[in-house]
């Protein structure tokens, strides 16, 4: 399936390279740049490219591109799919996941590849057994290794890999107890000039911390499981039980995972907690245009909003904009022209507003469209589609857990068209 | 050693440095390192060899140090080893001859009992490409494909692909593998064996009928690529294998329209055959929903695309909520979605109609995922929406991705031919966008009111005429041309115009672009056409600088007008029809979807994202007019005859169960969900063909209940029997045993004729030797009186099938009477333990005999357990023989010459050992070696070799022991999956029968 994986930092370089079956010479990575230079930017590279002989699936994080060498049909799902969970991994491992981190690590990203894919067919991709095959590098390790001379290489079978829950390995064993459940909600919405919505949809996702002993059971129930319009699970979840009771059991991995992705549905109202009030306006023939920005909260029940950043791509005319802040700071970057406003957190009392003119390009026409606003926000304990745990319960193991539940709701893909 | 020492100093020196490329560095870090090898430290390999991957991530040559890595590859040291592995995978191809160094390392890591050390001894072996051990690979994976350990199975299964590509004439052998692993019941195997069919014999679906519902009843515990893998074949096979479910509707439609002149009786025999799905079609569409809910955005797009092709149409809906949650996820994810999301959409509008808001654009969208967004929007547009769809394209328009707004100019074009309705709110949108300041975008409205002007031209001369106005300022090469081609071709609506715009045009044409040219020439010959006093000079003008272009395209396009339309003595009958030649009415361009035609290649592969058949694709067949037979995944009882073969697969399985019984109660829970799952289906499909996943527990649980029955009647009478035998006459008694044998297994014959072919040959034979001495439990002066002894009696155990059964007299030698003797509940470790019922009193100097069975899981681990009286607990422990852990079976000295076949390579352990003359006749060895071990005696016709056969009480594997004389050595060899257990009884057979005495 997969031949060969190459890795591409921004400035077009190759700095690793893995093949699984015979060499495929990084030659083949010219097509790629090829469709880098085309693309304006780069998220624009499309993910296939086909070549004569191989087809490339690359995809981009962390301004990493990983392009993986197809020879013959395959899903390309698949591959891409792959590629993520290779970075989750590295990520998982490095805690970061850069072209240093890789460089550093270069002989356990080497072991996990390898280990991850057998004659370019997935062969272990769960971090729990992973980890017993290669252990993470620390800094403690690498001082005993290089003393005693041990290894970082597991010699036994993990035993993940044998039994029905590959996701836990067997025997853990802590001495505080703990599970801890973050509820996040991300709304994406766009919203019009008039500050009507057009669209807005809830996307959730529970990430899990447990910490806990042995192979505990576990179950978690809602106050309101019918909001959940749709669900993607951690295969760890029984589906069976949520089909039937609308519970969610099951036998946790160790460590963090997403436990649970939810969608409600956009037949639903969905609050919007802020609301922008804007006057961007240009004039004809003059080289000044206006820009007036205030946010304020709105349908937050009672929480305060927070971290709020706005960003607006300002047209290609604009030179320079000179504003004025009533809380924050901005930045404008006159090459790209993204204007960026760290507002902060928004007091009720006093809302933050920017204000101020833009200098266009003497001679320019007006630009045509008014540029739109991100804006992201989060807002602490707050699922804002009101979704509710109602408890969670341990079988199968006798001590008692320490719980934790955390809300929190963000921005998504939070739009305001001007 | 000294040199070496210095050069580690020197690496280390090195290593710290900032590794610069430079040639002369690599170079003396070269000559380092093959010091560095050859150095005796453990920790300076391993850095060099870190070293040395470093480089090959790099994509740096390191060739020219094979001969001092290879050297290391038997290393003690794992991680070394491993990175040595990835260095001969990556060089052993261009160094073959170096290479072959290596594989008798390999051959022997394959018989390690580390089931990962045998794994990537095997992955290894397979991953270097040197055609020279192309036999050398066949054999072990032939061998790793029969291994206990599914993990090793399922490299086997890898394998086969690595071997199939370095050596496709192996394909015939492959095969035979990939038809054994098929049947294999591990979950970890399945993906990965179908990966293999799927790479080396996608055409033979008949190697599937057998294993296609089991592979149906895995797939939810199948990991999440190996689903993507399987999910993808048996949308393959169902469209061979199933008729169509969609003709319900085709046929309902037919129904409608012949109702009319149909005859009664037509109609009634058309009724009679309503659409009935195959079970098995059903239980593949079920097994698959669950599937929908996964992370694995592979997984949900394969079971999607399974439901597109298979699903009957209006069980379609339920894929659209998850394909829509997928857009959730990263960029390159969404691209492929949405892709298949547009080709689904052209087909069925109303799955995605109500999700439309999904696919609005927004700003940081990149550039082909907005593109995409706009292709699905204009799929979905409807009378219904369109207002709303417009609104949001009119958004788009504005936007400063031009690339984009320009595709968003041709979306509102097709929704303009498309929805009538819409077409003269639209045409006037796009006039108002000619004003527009940039120019990509008026471009693409002129061309794209062009088209729809074409559609219907009559009506819209001010529009024409606009755009003559507007054509000046117009610089598109593109737009210049389609506003030419207008003019030209509805002159007659703009007889004033036209003209004068071709006087223009004559005065800039030597400077307009190629396309623009050839459309002035047509302009200027329609214009001689049809208003021939006006305009004669000026196309004379025209044709004359045409003539003498440089591109030879308007040379060649000039000269043939010329010849149309300018009539003279040359020009043939043609010019009499040059009217009707350029002024022919011209059909509309249809506006249609680029994914219109995409609907050729099964959703979800590569070769639809790229819409060309990528290499390896292959194609989905049209569903058979008539279903082949269903009867072809019947799974069938085991046949008798094939018993040893038979008992084999089961017995693995079960270790399999064994193993992984102890991860967890999700493993039973998770099966039992399927298999109500499954029965909830419909009822038909269990009258019709029982469930063969079912079937064969049910008759083993039946056979094996009455069969105690049974056993425990004949034991009693053998038992003594034996004693007697055993006292009187060896020779005799081996005579004795069979026709014993005989009874025994007549009697369990009369009782149940069908448990027969399953346990028969294997478990109905008795204990050919039961030892008297006891073993010591529980000692009287740490028991405070209650002394405990055990005895193995060599039965098989009432209390389990996998248990073995022990004898424990308890004996009171204080002076005071114990209560309440019994087994402590919490206190078992691991072992599966049977307790004798508690004695509720003992008195003095009295005895009690009872017994008990412990699934000691075919380890010599020893059971541990508490003792407890009414006052005391005492933690006692039974450590069982090897020889304990056996059962005798009997077999013919055929099938124990086949099984033993089986059973070669790493299964097989032998040795050779000098033999105490006492020692050498026939009885002397049978009772020498039954002693042993539990086994049974199975008559040999040759002299000089004795044969013993029997089974592990837990998992019930073969154990096939066979001595063979040669004076004054004897031969052992012990035949059996279990290594652990073969190894340990050589040993103790060695002793045995090198020791003299009884």
């Amino acid at each position: 399936m997969i031949h060969s994986l190459f890795l591409v930092n921004a400035s077009g370089d190759i700095f690793l390279e893995k093949h699984w079956k015979s060499v495929v010479s990084r030659s083949v990575c010219d097509y790629f740049f090829e469709a880098l230079e085309r693309a304006t930017e780069p998220e624009n590279v499309p993910p296939v490219i086909p070549t004569p002989h191989h087809y490339l699936i690359n995809v981009l994080r962390h301004r990493i591109y990983f392009v993986a060498v197809i020879q013959s049909e395959v899903p390309p799902l698949f591959v891409i799919e792959f590629l993520h969970r290779v970075v989750d991994t590295f990520q998982d491992y490095f805690g970061v996941c850069t072209e240093a981190a890789i460089k550093d690590n270069v002989v356990v990203v080497y072991e996990l590849l390898e280990e991850m894919l057998d004659n370019g067919f997935p062969l272990a991709t769960e971090s729990n057994i992973l980890k017993e095959l290669i252990k993470p590098p620390t800094i403690l390790r690498t001082v005993v290794n290089t003393i005693t001379g041990s290894t970082n290489v597991g010699e036994q079978l993990p035993t993940g890999q044998l039994s029905v829950v590959p996701w836990r390995r067997t025997g853990v064993k802590y001495t505080n107890n703990e599970a801890y459940f973050d509820v996040i909600e991300e709304i994406d919405a766009i919203i019009d000039k008039s500050g009507s919505t057009i669209t807005a949809e809830i996307q959730g996702v529970i990430d899990a911390c447990v910490k806990l002993t042995g192979m505990p059971d576990l179950t978690l129930s809602f106050m309101n499981p019918r909001l959940l319009d749709d669900v993607s699970f951690h295969p760890c979840v029984r589906f069976k039980r949520w089909e039937a009771e609308r519970i969610l059991s099951f036998i946790p991995p160790d460590g963090n995972f997403r436990l649970l992705s939810y969608h409600v549905s956009s037949q639903n109202l969905v609050a919007i907690p802020v609301y922008v009030k804007h006057n961007i306006s240009f004039r004809e023939g003059s080289s000044q245009g206006r820009f007036e920005l205030t946010l304020g909260p709105k349908q937050t029940m009672g929480k305060a909003v927070e971290s709020v950043l706005v960003s607006s791509q300002l047209p290609r005319g604009v030179l320079n904009a000179n504003l004025n802040p009533s809380q924050g700071t901005y930045t404008f970057d006159p090459v790209t022209k993204l204007l960026s406003w760290d507002v902060g957190k928004i007091n009720p009392q006093k809302l933050p507003s920017l204000k101020g003119s833009m200098s266009l390009q003497a001679g320019a026409s007006k630009p045509d469209e008014n540029p739109t606003i991100n804006i992201q926000f989060k807002i602490q304990q707050l699922a804002i589609s009101g979704l509710k745990v109602n408890r969670l319960d341990m079988y199968g193991e006798k001590y008692k857990p320490f719980k934790g539940i955390k809300y929190m709701t963000k921005a998504g893909k939070f739009q305001v068209r001007t | 050693m000294r040199n070496a020492l210095v050069s580690a100093e020197n690496l280390q020196l090195t290593l710290k440095t900032d590794f610069s490329s430079e040639e002369q560095a690599l170079t003396i870090k070269h000559s380092i390192k093959q010091v560095m090898l050859e150095s005796n430290k453990e920790s300076l390999k391993l850095e060099a060899m870190k070293r040395i991957v470093g480089l090959i991530a790099k994509g740096k040559n390191a060739s020219e140090l094979f001969p001092a890595v290879v050297k290391n590859v038997a290393s003690k040291n794992i991680e070394l080893k491993k990175l040595v592995y990835v260095y001969l995978v990556r060089y052993a191809e261009e160094q073959q001859d170096l290479a072959l160094l290596s594989i008798s390392t390999f051959q022997r890591a394959l018989k390690d009992p580390n089931q990962l050390i045998r794994a990537s001894a095997l992955r290894v072996l397979s991953s270097i490409r040197v055609p020279i051990i192309v036999p050398i690979m066949m054999l072990a994976i032939k061998e790793a494909a029969t291994d206990l350990s599914p993990y090793v199975r399922k490299t086997a299964a890898h394998a086969i692909q690595k071997l199939y590509s370095l050596d496709p004439d192996q394909k015939e052998h492959l095969i035979e593998v990939i038809e054994k692993l098929l049947k294999d019941k591990s979950t970890l195997v399945a993906g990965s064996v179908v990966m293999a069919f799927e790479e080396v014999c996608p055409d033979r679906i008949d190697l599937i009928h057998k294993n296609y519902r089991k592979l149906c009843n895995l797939l939810v515990d199948v990991e999440e690529w190996g689903q993507v893998v399987i999910i993808h074949m048996l949308t393959r096979y169902a469209r061979t294998q199933f008729v169509s479910p969609w003709r319900e509707d085709a046929m309902f439609d037919e129904n409608n329209e012949k109702a009319f002149y149909d005859s009664e009786e037509e109609r009634k025999v058309e009724q009679t055959r309503p659409y009935i799905m195959d079970p098995d079609h059903r239980l593949l569409l079920r097994n698959t929903k669950p599937l929908l809910q996964s992370r694995n955005t592979a997984v949900v797009m394969a079971v999607s695309q399974l439901y597109w092709h298979l699903a009957p149409k209006h069980e379609l809906s339920i894929i659209t909520k998850s394909l829509v949650r997928l857009l959730r996820s990263h960029r390159e994810v969404q691209y492929v979605v949405l892709q298949n999301i547009a080709t689904m959409s052209i087909q069925r509008k109303g799955m995605f109609e109500p999700f439309m808001k999904s696919f609005y654009v927004r700003s940081t969208d990149a550039t082909h995922i907005k593109t995409l967004k706009l292709e699905i929007l204009t799929n979905l547009a409807n009378e219904a929406n369109i207002s709303t769809i417009l609104r949001e394209f009119q958004t788009y328009v504005k936007s400063q991705d031009k690339a984009f707004a320009a595709a968003t100019i041709q979306a509102i074009g097709r929704c303009a031919t498309n929805i009538s309705e819409v077409t003269d709110t639209c045409l006037n949108g796009l006039v108002l966008l000619l004003s527009n300041r940039d120019e990509t975008v008026v471009a693409e409205s002129v061309v794209v009111i062009k088209k729809l002007l074409q559609t219907q031209p009559s009506q819209h001369s001010d529009i024409i005429k606009h755009m003559a106005k507007l054509f000046d300022n117009i610089t598109v090469p593109m737009a210049r041309a389609s506003i030419l081609w207008l003019m030209g071709e509805y002159c007659e609506h703009v007889p004033k115009i036209a003209p004068d715009v071709l006087r223009k045009m004559a005065k800039t044409f030597t400077n307009e672009e190629d396309i623009v040219k050839l459309q002035i020439v047509n302009l200027a010959a329609k214009l001689y056409l049809t208003n021939s006093k006006q305009t004669k000079l000026l196309t004379q003008y025209i044709l004359n600088l045409g003539k003498y272009d440089q591109n030879y395209d308007i040379r060649d396009r000039t000269r043939f007008i010329r010849q149309l339309i300018v009539p003279n003595e040359k020009s043939g009958a043609l010019s009499k029809y040059a009217r009707r030649i350029l002024m022919a009415p011209k059909p509309a361009p249809v506006l249609q979807s680029a994914f219109k035609d995409r609907d050729r290649f099964q959703l979800g592969t590569l070769s639809h994202t790229l819409n060309s058949q990528a290499s390896g694709y292959l194609e989905l067949s049209d569903w058979p007019a008539v279903a082949p037979d269903q009867s072809v995944r019947n799974v069938e009882v085991v046949e008798p005859q094939k018993n040893g073969n038979a008992v084999k697969v089961e017995s693995r399985s079960e270790s399999e169960s064994g193993s992984e019984s102890s991860s967890s109660e999700s493993s039973s829970e998770s099966g039992s969900e399927l298999d109500s799952d499954s029965d909830s289906g419909t009822d038909q499909k269990k009258n019709t063909k029982p469930k063969p996943v079912q079937s064969k527990p049910v008759i083993k649980v039946r056979s094996t209940t009455e069969y105690k029955h049974a056993l425990l009647l004949i034991i009693m009478t053998k038992y003594i029997l034996i004693h007697i035998v055993l006292s009187i006459s060896t020779q005799f008694f081996v005579n004795c045993m069979c026709s014993l044998l005989h009874l025994c297994v007549f009697l369990a014959c009369q009782f149940d004729a069908v448990s027969w072919h399953v346990h028969v040959s294997l478990q109905a034979s008795s204990p050919v030797f039961v030892p008297e001495t006891s073993h010591e439990l529980l000692h009287r002066m740490t028991g405070k009186g209650l002394s405990a002894q055990y005895r193995f009696t060599r039965q098989p155990c009432i209390y389990g099938n996998s248990m073995v059964s022990l004898q424990l007299t308890l004996s009171n030698s204080s002076d005071q009477a114990l209560e309440n003797i019994h087994i402590s509940e919490k206190s078992s470790t691991g072992q599966n333990i049977h307790r004798f019922n508690a004695i509720e009193r003992l008195e003095p100097q009295a005895s009690v005999t009872v017994s008990m069975g412990v699934d000691f899981n075919d380890s010599t681990q020893a059971a541990n357990f508490q003792l407890c009286t009414k006052e005391d607990e005492f933690s006692v422990s039974i450590q069982p023989a090897v020889g304990e852990l056996l059962l005798p079976i009997t077999m013919s000295e055929a099938d124990f010459t086949k099984e033993q076949g089986k059973l070669m390579g790493m299964n097989e352990s032998s040795a050779t050992i000098t033999m105490k003359p006492e020692n050498v006749s026939s009885q002397s060895v049978n009772r020498k070696v039954v002693s042993v071990a539990n086994i049974g005696v199975i008559p040999s016709s040759q002299e000089n070799i004795y044969r013993f056969a029997g089974k592990t009480v837990s998992s019930g594997s073969l154990v096939l022991v066979s001595v063979a004389l040669k004076d004054p050595d004897a031969v052992i060899t012990i035949n059996t999956e279990k290594t652990v257990i073969g190894s340990m009884l050589l040993r103790q057979f060695k002793t045995a029968l090198t020791n003299s005495g009884p």
